[in-house]
Parts: C-alpha cells; sequence; structure tokens
C-alpha cells in the first residue's frame, strides 16, 4: 500500500464542493500541503473553510508550470460544472470543463512527481437513450451522443483521462461518476427544481432517479485521495425514486407537461434568466437514471447512504415550500375517515329507530 | 329495537363478521393506500417496479379480463420454480402484447408463491409515453442482456417472447405457427446466470385480434412495426380495440436446467441448439393445446 501524496492540488475551489474536499484534505494530518487552484476568488462563505489551503487564482492553463513547481504528487480535478452560469453562459461552462481539463491533465501529464489524479464525473456518461438497460455498470457504453451540454462535456473529459492512462500508465486515475448531488444545503439545479413549490415534469413519463449526499460524495473523494483505487466507479445511493415519487414525497405539486411544451418554456425561461432546466435535465426525466454501484462498495469498502435517505434529508432542508406534507395528508385521512363513520353511524342509526 | 341496554363495543366484538365493520376496514384500507399514494411512502424497485400500484390496480383490472373475458385454463404450474430465478419463454401473438399481461396474471393468480412475472420488453414499449410507464410499473425492463441477467441473478422470474414483433405481428393465417428465435439472445443471458427455462405455449391470444392484412407502408410511415386490419379495427374506431373473447389455454412445460451449461454460455452452437429445442418444445404444445380446444370461442 503507497503512502497518501504529500502535496494535493485540488481544482475547482471557489464552488462548495471543491472548497470542502480541499479543507477536509488540509485537515488531514498525512497530507502536507494542498493547494486550491481557481480562476474565481472563492466567494466569502466558503473563505473561513479554506483557511488551511493555499490558493492559486489561475487557470488550467497556467496549472502546467504549477503543478511541476509545486511538486504536486496528486490532482483532485472537480473544476467540473454541470449547469451554465447566467453571467458566463454555454461558451464559459465548455471552456471550463473540456478546456479545462483538457490542459489540467495535460499539465499532470507533464508534472514529474504526479501519481494520482481524481476526476469528478457524473452518470451522465452513460447518455439517454430507449435502447438502454435499466441498471448502468461501470462498463456500460453510452448508445448515442447526449443533448444535454453537460452530458457532452462528462464524455469529452472521460475521453481526456482515457487518454491520460494511457500516457501515464503508472499513475493512478479515479474517476467517479456520481449521481446528482443532494443534501438540506446543496444548491444545484435539481435541487433548485425540486425545491420550488410547483414542479414541471414530461407528460407521461416518470423517469427513475438516483442520488448521492454530498456529505458520503466528500467521504468517496477524501478516500480515493488518501486511498489507491484507480479505475472507474459509480458513486450514488442505493435503490432509487420515482420522479413522481420524489416530488409526493417533498410535498410539491408536479405539472406534467409534454416533452415539446417542457423543452420550449425551459428554453424561454434560460433566456430570461429564470430556472435552469436545460436539455440535461429533460433527458434525464424522460429516460431517468440508475446505476450499479457494487463495485464502489467493494473497492472503497464505504456504502453511501440510500437515495430516499439522502432524499429525505434535502427534505427536511426544505419544508417550507411543501404544500401537500406527509401531515396534512395524515390528517385528511382521518378526517374523511372520521367523517364516512360518521355519516353511516347515522344513517344506520336513522334505519334502527324507524 | 334499543341499543341502551348493552356497551358500545359489544356488538363488534361479538359478531366480527359483522358487514359493517367489513366495509369501515375496507375504506379504512382504500384511504391510507390513496394517503401512501400521494405522500410516494411507497417502494419501487431499480428497474421501476411497483409492486403495491401493481397488486393494488393492475393485477385486479387484468384478471377481469384474464378470468370474464378469457376464461383462461392453466396447465404445468407446477414447472415454475417455486423460488429462485427462471426464464418463461413464449410464444407471441395477438397484435398487442396481451398474452404477455395474461401469462403475468397466470403465475401471479396460479403459483402457490403468487410469483410476480418480469417482462423484458421491445425498446419500442419505452419509446412510447405512458406505456413505458406502466411497462415499468407493472415490472417489465428492456429486452437486453444486462437486464436480463441482472433480473434472474437476483431471484426473478423473468418472461420473454423471442419472436418479438414477428410474432404478434403475424397474420391471422399463419396462427400457431412459431416465428423465428432471432439469436438466441435469451439462451445466452440464461445460460450464463445458470437460470432453468420454461418453455410456456399459449394458445387463445392468436385470435384476439385476427390480422387479415398488414399495412406495410402505414406502419413505416408511423413508425410502427406493423399496421393491422383486423375484422373491427380500423373500421370500428375505439371499438375494434376490444379484444374477441377466444378460449385461452397456457401450458407450462418442465424446466430446462442450464447450471452445466454456464461456461458455454458464448458458443453460438450451444446456444442454438437450446433456443432450437426450446422452441420445437413450445411448437409442440401449442398443437396439443389446440387438441383441447375444438372451439376457438368455446366455453
Amino acid at each position: 500500500m503507497t503512502s497518501p501524496p504529500s502535496v494535493v492540488v485540488v481544482t475547482g475551489v471557489s464552488r462548495y464542493l471543491g472548497a470542502r474536499v480541499a479543507a477536509r484534505l488540509a485537515a488531514d494530518s498525512r497530507i502536507d500541503r494542498v493547494v486550491g487552484l481557481d480562476p474565481h476568488e472563492p466567494p466569502t462563505a466558503l473563505r473561513e473553510l479554506l483557511a488551511d489551503v493555499e490558493l492559486i487564482r489561475a487557470d488550467a492553463r497556467a496549472a502546467s508550470g504549477a503543478l511541476a513547481d509545486l511538486g504536486a504528487e496528486a490532482v483532485v480535478h472537480l473544476a467540473v460544472t454541470s449547469a451554465p452560469d447566467g453571467q458566463h453562459g454555454r461558451a464559459a461552462m465548455k471552456e471550463q470543463n473540456v478546456i479545462g481539463t483538457m490542459q489540467l491533465l495535460a499539465a499532470a501529464q507533464a508534472a514529474p512527481r504526479l501519481r494520482k489524479i481524481v476526476v469528478r464525473s457524473s452518470t451522465a456518461a452513460y447518455g439517454a437513450s430507449f435502447r438502454d438497460p435499466g441498471v448502468f455498470t461501470e462498463d456500460t457504453e453510452p448508445r448515442a451522443v447526449p443533448r444535454g451540454s453537460f452530458a457532452r462535456d462528462i464524455l469529452d473529459i472521460e475521453g481526456y483521462v482515457r487518454g491520460f492512462r494511457r500516457r501515464r500508465p503508472e499513475a493512478s486515475a479515479t474517476v467517479l461518476r456520481f449521481a446528482p448531488f443532494i443534501s438540506s444545503t446543496a444548491d444545484t439545479t435539481l435541487t433548485r427544481y425540486f425545491a420550488q413549490p410547483v414542479v414541471p415534469t414530461v407528460l407521461g413519463r416518470d423517469a427513475r432517479l438516483q442520488f448521492v449526499h454530498v456529505d458520503d460524495a466528500l467521504e468517496i473523494l477524501h478516500r480515493s485521495v488518501i486511498e489507491e483505487h484507480p479505475g472507474t466507479y459509480n458513486v450514488a445511493g442505493a435503490g432509487i425514486l420515482t420522479l413522481s415519487q420524489a416530488i409526493r414525497r417533498a410535498g410539491r405539486i408536479s405539472v406534467p407537461l409534454p416533452e415539446g411544451t417542457l423543452s420550449t418554456l425551459a428554453g424561454v425561461a434560460r433566456n430570461v434568466g429564470v430556472g435552469q432546466i436545460g436539455l440535461d435535465q429533460i433527458d434525464l426525466f424522460v429516460h431517468g437514471r440508475v446505476v450499479d454501484t457494487t463495485r464502489l462498495v467493494s473497492e472503497f469498502g464505504f456504502t453511501p447512504r440510500s437515495t430516499a435517505e439522502a432524499f429525505d434529508d434535502f427534505i427536511k432542508g426544505h419544508a417550507n415550500g411543501s404544500s401537500i406534507t406527509a401531515d396534512r395528508l395524515a390528517a385528511a385521512e382521518g378526517a374523511i375517515l372520521d367523517g364516512i363513520r360518521r355519516v353511516r353511524a347515522g344513517a344506520s342509526a336513522g334505519g334502527e329507530r324507524r | 329495537m334499543n341499543g341502551n341496554g348493552h356497551h358500545p363495543q359489544q356488538p363488534a366484538a361479538a359478531d366480527p363478521a359483522d358487514p359493517v365493520d367489513v366495509w369501515d376496514q375496507r375504506v379504512a384500507r382504500g384511504l391510507a393506500f390513496l394517503r401512501r399514494r400521494f405522500a410516494g411512502a411507497y417502494e419501487v424497485d431499480e428497474f421501476g417496479f411497483d409492486r403495491e400500484l401493481n397488486d393494488a390496480v393492475f393485477q385486479p383490472m387484468l384478471r377481469v379480463l384474464y378470468h370474464d373475458w378469457f376464461r383462461t385454463e392453466v396447465y404445468g404450474i407446477e414447472n415454475v420454480p417455486a423460488d429462485g430465478g427462471a426464464l418463461v419463454v413464449a410464444n407471441h401473438s395477438g397484435t398487442l402484447a396481451l398474452d404477455a399481461l395474461m401469462l403475468g396474471v397466470a403465475i401471479r393468480d396460479q403459483h402457490p408463491g403468487e410469483r410476480h412475472l418480469r417482462l423484458l420488453g421491445a425498446d419500442l414499449v419505452f419509446r412510447v409515453p405512458v406505456v413505458s410507464e406502466l411497462a415499468r410499473k407493472s415490472g417489465a425492463t428492456v429486452a437486453c442482456n444486462p437486464d436480463a441477467e441482472r433480473l434472474m441473478s437476483t431471484g426473478e422470474l423473468v418472461g420473454v417472447f423471442p419472436e418479438g414483433f414477428k410474432g404478434i405481428g403475424k397474420r391471422f393465417a399463419d396462427r400457431y405457427k412459431l416465428q423465428r428465435f432471432g439469436r438466441g439472445g435469451f439462451v445466452s443471458a440464461a445460460l450464463r446466470t445458470g437460470t432453468p427455462i420454461v418453455p410456456v405455449a399459449i394458445v387463445g391470444a392468436e385470435e384476439i385480434y385476427p390480422i387479415l392484412a398488414d399495412i406495410k407502408p402505414l406502419a413505416r410511415l408511423l413508425g410502427m412495426p406493423y399496421f393491422p386490419i383486423t375484422p373491427t379495427f380500423p373500421w370500428l374506431g375505439p371499438l375494434g380495440l376490444v379484444p374477441l373473447p377466444s378460449k385461452w389455454l397456457i401450458q407450462f412445460c418442465p424446466p430446462i436446467p442450464t447450471e452445466h451449461l454456464t461456461d458455454l454460455a458464448d458458443d453460438p452452437m450451444v446456444v442454438y441448439n437450446l433456443a432450437d429445442q426450446v422452441r420445437e418444445t413450445i411448437q409442440a404444445t401449442l398443437l396439443e393445446l389446440l387438441e383441447k380446444r375444438p372451439d376457438p370461442f368455446g366455453l
């Protein structure tokens, strides 16, 4: 068993996941130095978290010098965004995801002391097709190039990792295909979607969804750096929720729209800057996405909490937008049952009097 | 009558079969079911199978068709294993795949273990909105080897119709003539997991929507595998979707063990021969069943 790397570079520390991973690595005494690489200044909310992390404000282009100078032994690549942000748009997203990964991996390949990369990927790597198997294992190949921009970026990113593996066969490469993140506080396109009081869905489709709790994702990322787990792994909570079931559990009201209408409305909403439902989400809502995590559990010796448990945590944090809660339903059930009993008791009493 | 004389609890305790209380329980059960559905408090497996919805809604509806409309008789249910994985292979016919649904009801109803049949459907089924979700909730998934093997290795009873659209889309003149079995992908899935194969012959589905002609250009235009002309469709519009009330017989044949062939799952000759054996068994059983049922619409 090799020792944990002494110098670790983490990309994307200006965002929630990157900042958390960097902070946790910095707190681990087995690691001497944690360097955060990000072109953006971390927001003040995350600044405190990053107290023990050295920050380098530079994009991946500048990474080639930095990785070699720092003597980086491991790179954790988390600067992968799942949706274009309002200010910079899709072009910036692609620049960061695809070009950023390409440059970072090129730099990693040239860094002499580097012996490990850990890359954030997504279960979107399996694409979305009607001929897909119901459950994806890591060996499943996507049947068609997906429509969603994030899914296409993920395929490109994994392509660069394959190239890295070929050129640096002695270095270990861990690719983690995460299901959508969820927790009481996580803020992603999907959590914002489920947080709305009224939720648009695709008419006639009830996708099977999986989530992974952010804390479990952090644990897996941490173990990937400290321990040796080369290979590609699905990271998701066991079990599934269907979209309608998730909406009901969250106490939201769903509005099913035909797929075309939903795409158009989502496009219009995106252009005006409300809502972020893109083709990635619509593909997910039409096809669903379920992965097998046997390989993860046996390799890491860690079982993420189930999809239902992870979603329960989200519900706890977002109770104020719900209209149909389990308590209200139970109260309604009791009231109706009592009402029926009273009416029938009245009717039978009336019948007996006669 | 006066109720002053006895304790209010007494009548219920003294007479458990009191119809009033039976209805009270039914109402309470129904409301609890609705509450669970509206709260999302039910379990769905990774393929989307919703056991509660299936048992409470789908099966009772299909049972009416199974019992009262098709008067289905089942033979050899003991050939379906009591537990563990098994691959049920049947002939396919009837324009709309009602035979798959009736096979599911037959096993759920007649098998002592009340087992659920997990059907493998064509990808076309999963392309169509609403239909795709009904299929998934009733336990079906896309017919592909990864899903079939996953279901069988977790001990599920898997149902497959190797004839596919060639079977249900054939003309009435070709009834009860088994079509090609494809490449025998179902056999290699069974071999790889060492799952026994149970051949099944279904008689009755051929007569429900007899296809007199198939308008291929129209089918191509609509993206369907066939466009059937039956005595009632499309002439009677939606009424043409009412199946004719034929008499159904379902015979389960003795299981074919495959554990000893697990290493040969990639041997095309072994796979082909086994597929052929299954096909011959079903064809021979079909002919036997037809002799038992001289009148397709008899009682």
